[in-house]
């Protein structure tokens, strides 16, 4: 389980979170959601430590992270997995070489062992007879799973996902929804995803914060989600669909 | 107020170059990383420093031996002031802000590249020393790549003068070499090589330091290549001053 109480962001005198308070659950996808520039990419990256916070705490299974010293931290980040929007595959390292680099880099297992661990998780995300091409000879779907693949490589307790599905075409997205779900509770991890996508809300969302101008604005789950009472996050959901439909 | 912004970048720069010296996760990938840096700034750069080296040795030489039409100046005077503005200069300086511009963008441009692509946040989240990993390869490389450079551009340099003199019928060859051996000063190479290992270290931290500390987008990429060259360019002639004027004078 990880906590945030009162995470404070800001950003060259702009206050970008403004004290947020959530709880994400282990085993379940938990969803951050919101409009473009809302806050997601600032909030998770402030939860997973790749920015430091202006305010408040967060905690991973009760350990406070702000009192966590340098060591510790790294200790930590050897439990954490992420993907970010872009996929952020080394482009200088084939499929495998991509998987095999926390392994490289934080195991002792022999090439053979970390050869056979890379592709046991490549397998895992469909990905087969790929190992020697480069991230660019990919599509953007293949890329994805090969990130999954990479964050899942060293057992991860806690999954950070950025927009994982952004930028792919529907089908794709929803391969890309149901293996971050499966994986999720396959290893009990707990998992933290942003998305704008509605779609993704209702097909594997557990637990969901949604969050407006830095502020959560609602806190549920994907059955209550319709009838929160929430004005802002009722017009989020109403702009989605009416999106949806004029596509039809 | 102007003078905020530079003392800024010299304090990150400073914690930079911190955050790049520490401990390396593992020493065999770091090792694999040196050489394969090697192989990209040094061994690349031969072609380039090889045509270089080739037709200025051979201008310095031409123009030298144009402007010592005196009888009583020897002709393996010539010999002697190409060696000495090779050695001296041309090689260790020149050859060193013409690999700021090559090695330099390379440099920068590609930590950028990662930066943008969030592929450095990839190796912060696994608790990856990212500065280490990707600057202290580059760095270490350029120490030991561009002295090396140097001493073959110094020899490539002297034999294109050599050549030049011998077909323009200028400069005799033997004229030519008694003058590249006449009143050798031994500690002019070393000189030379301190501050070419100098200026290798100032092409790669400056180049990573513009690349990782990149915002924004591809535009934003190929002005901190630019940045990367100038500064690095401005810094050399600076150092090459400073180091000059404290060894030579
Ligand atoms: N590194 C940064 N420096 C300054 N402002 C930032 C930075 N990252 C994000 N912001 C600002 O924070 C706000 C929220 O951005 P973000 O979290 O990326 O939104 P999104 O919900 O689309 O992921 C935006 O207004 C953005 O301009
Ligand atoms: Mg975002």
């Amino acid at each position: 389980m990880i906590e945030a109480q009162g995470v404070v962001k800001i950003f060259g005198g702009r206050t970008i979170l403004h004290g947020i308070d959530a709880t994400f659950e282990t085993g379940k996808t938990n969803l951050i959601i919101g409009k473009s520039g809302s806050g997601k990419t600032v909030l998770l990256k402030s939860l997973v430590g790749l920015y430091d916070i202006d305010g408040g705490d967060i905690h991973y299974d009760g350990r406070s992270t702000i009192s966590l010293n340098r060591k510790q931290k790294d200790q930590l980040r050897r439990e954490v997995g992420m993907l970010f929007q872009g996929s952020a595959l080394f482009d200088s390292k084939t499929v495998e070489e991509n998987v095999r680099f926390p392994l490289d880099m934080f195991t002792d297992m022999s090439l053979e062992e970390r050869r056979e661990r890379a592709n046991f998780c490549l397998q895992r995300v469909n990905i087969i007879n790929s190992n020697h091409l480069y991230p660019s000879e990919i599509s953007g779907g293949m890329q994805k799973r090969v990130a999954i693949a990479r964050a899942i490589a060293l057992n991860p307790k806690y999954l950070f996902c950025d927009e994982p599905n952004s930028g792919l075409d529907p089908v794709t997205a929803s391969v890309i929804d149901e293996l971050i779900s499966e994986i999720t509770k396959e290893y009990g991890i707990t998992t933290i995803m942003n998305t704008h996508d509605m779609n993704s809300v209702f097909s594997i969302g557990e637990k969901i914060i949604f969050i407006s101008e830095g502020n959560k604005a609602w806190e549920g789950s994907s059955d209550t989600i319709v009838d929160s009472g929430c004005q802002q996050l009722e017009e989020f959901i109403h702009t989605t669909r009416n999106i949806v439909k004029h596509l039809k | 107020m102007f003078l905020l912004k530079p003392i800024n970048h010299i304090g990150q720069y400073t914690l930079f170059l911190g955050q790049t010296l520490r401990k390396p996760e593992k020493w065999n990938v770091f090792g694999r990383n040196i050489l394969a840096e090697i192989d990209k700034v040094g061994v690349d750069s031969l072609g380039i420093v090889t045509l270089i080296s080739l037709f200025v040795g051979a201008v310095i030489t031409i123009q030298t031996a144009n402007n010592l039409d005196n009888p009583f100046i020897p002709t393996y005077t010539v010999g002697f002031a190409a060696r000495e503005c090779i050695i001296l200069e041309f090689s260790p300086t020149i050859i060193c802000l013409v690999l700021a511009g090559k090695v330099g963008s390379n440099i920068s441009s590609e930590i950028g590249t990662m930066r943008i692509t969030e592929q450095i946040d990839a190796l912060d989240i696994m608790g990856v020393n990212s500065a280490g990993y990707l600057a202290a390869p580059k760095i270490i490389a350029m120490i030991i790549s561009v002295p090396l450079l140097v001493i073959y551009s110094i020899a490539i340099g002297i034999y294109g003068g050599y050549l030049a003199g011998k077909f323009t019928g200028l400069v005799p060859p033997d004229d030519f070499i008694y003058g590249i051996h006449f009143s050798l000063k031994p500690h002019y190479i070393p000189y030379s090589l301190f501050k070419s290992t100098i200026f290798g270290f100032i092409i790669a931290s400056i180049s990573s330091y513009c690349g990782y500390y990149t915002k924004g987008g591809a535009l934003e990429v190929g002005k901190s290549s630019t940045t990367a060259v100038v500064i690095s360019s401005i810094v050399i002639l600076m150092f090459n001053l400073v180091i000059t004027q404290l060894i030579l004078s």
